[in-house]
């Protein structure tokens, strides 16, 4: 989504949200993100006017402070930003990809099946399994930190029947142009 | 809510979650705070996959010893070495060394070419004695067009104003004959205008009738 992204020429505009529609998202994140209201108001407080910066091709970014924090595709599921995720890695179910996966994830491809299911991967056990659409947080084998953020394409328990094809659509990644803004 | 909240709730989250201390709801939970690497700015874990591992090692030997013993000490390495067949390895660390050759040249050429730009500043005749003044080429040296705009229009107290010129890329003008203090400014290293060598700057003037130049 972020591979190839230049501020200058891809953003439409900066708007200040409407109270309103602040509050919505809000409602939307916390049902959706597993993020506690206290912790949301931390980084997110309530006086704080979130400002929607849109982008070409329906991608929305929501920044506090010219910071962005939160974006979403058209109308899909809000994505935290990956500097984010750093700070508070509980907030998305956690997908795991093996080792050989790293490099190719780095150049901003999609997470196949096989990277999860192999012994590196980590895929949450059958109890707990996610169904296609939602968004994870993309871990890698023997690392500590998150680096991208995707959203599943299957079920988890497809990927283990089907392992084969696209797993995880990754949605930003570590060292992609969303992860070099700093600031909008 | 309602139209945004599309996506299923992740009531359905792993049993060994990123993060086992699961905090007590009413406090917010503090952030973890991450340690980012100065040179790529990759968390130092995935230095290994950057551009420039070299000098990601070096500073992180400097700057973080424990860290640096944690992530290429000869254990941690020889960890590495078990999870991937020794051919892999060998590929990939050939791999690595490429992409940092790579880089490096990229950023001498773009060095390169910052240098060699050139900054013109083009003395622009409106009447017989009124000028314009238009300043092209300082976004090579990495300095916001739009800011520089307005200190001329501060230090000058006249308009000035960032505009597309006729190929499309963006100068800046000032109204009035500033051509010379424009130069000074840029000497002198004022407020944004850092990091100009004067040697790249040239003072062009534009007579209205053609073939002035």
């Amino acid at each position: 989504m972020f591979k190839k992204f230049q501020p200058s020429t891809d953003i439409a505009g900066h708007t200040p949200v409407k109270s309103s529609i602040q509050r919505s998202i809000r409602a939307s994140v916390l049902s959706q993100w597993k993020i506690e209201p206290e912790t949301l108001e931390a980084i997110w407080p309530k006086k704080e006017g979130l400002v929607h910066v849109k982008c070409r091709e329906h991608i929305s970014i929501y920044t506090v402070h010219g910071e962005p924090l939160i974006f979403q595709h058209f109308d899909g599921p809000f994505y935290p930003t990956l500097k984010l995720l750093h700070k508070y890695p509980y907030i998305l179910p956690k997908v795991q990809v093996d080792r050989g996966a790293i490099r190719f994830l780095l150049a901003g491809a999609h997470m196949m099946c096989p990277g999860l299911t192999s012994a590196g991967g980590y895929l949450p056990p059958d109890n707990a399994a996610l169904p296609a659409g939602s968004p994870v947080a993309i871990h890698a084998e023997g690392k500590e930190h998150a680096v991208g953020v995707g959203i599943t394409k299957l079920g988890t328990e497809e990927m283990r029947k089907v392992n084969k094809g696209v797993g995880v659509e990754t949605a930003t990644y570590l060292g992609d142009d969303l992860w070099a803004l700093q600031t909008l | 809510m309602g139209k945004k909240g599309q996506a299923p709730p992740p009531a359905t989250i792993p049993a060994q979650a990123a993060d086992p201390d699961a905090p007590p709801p009413p406090e917010p939970v503090p952030p973890v705070s991450v340690l980012y690497c100065a040179v790529c700015t990759y968390p130092p874990e995935y230095c290994e996959f950057g551009a420039s591992l070299t000098k990601c090692k070096d500073w992180l030997k400097e700057e973080h010893p424990t860290l640096f013993d944690k992530y290429y000490s000869e254990e941690a390495l020889q960890t590495k070495l078990g999870t991937l067949s020794l051919e892999a390895q060998q590929k990939l660390e050939k791999d690595v060394a490429k992409k940092e050759v790579k880089a490096e040249a990229k950023a001498d050429a773009a060095l390169k070419k910052k240098m060699a730009s050139q900054i013109t500043i083009k003395r622009i005749e409106r009447n017989k004695r009124k000028h314009i003044t238009s300043v092209f080429g300082l976004e090579a040296f990495g300095i916001d067009l739009k800011k520089a705009a307005k200190q001329f229009a501060s230090k000058f107290a006249t308009g000035a104003s960032v505009t597309k010129n006729a190929q499309g890329l963006e100068e800046i003008v000032v109204s009035g004959d500033v051509s010379d203090e424009i130069l000074e400014m840029i000497e002198g290293e004022v407020g944004v205008l850092k990091g100009i060598p004067t040697d790249n700057v040239e003072l062009v003037e534009e007579k209205k009738k053609k073939g002035g130049d």
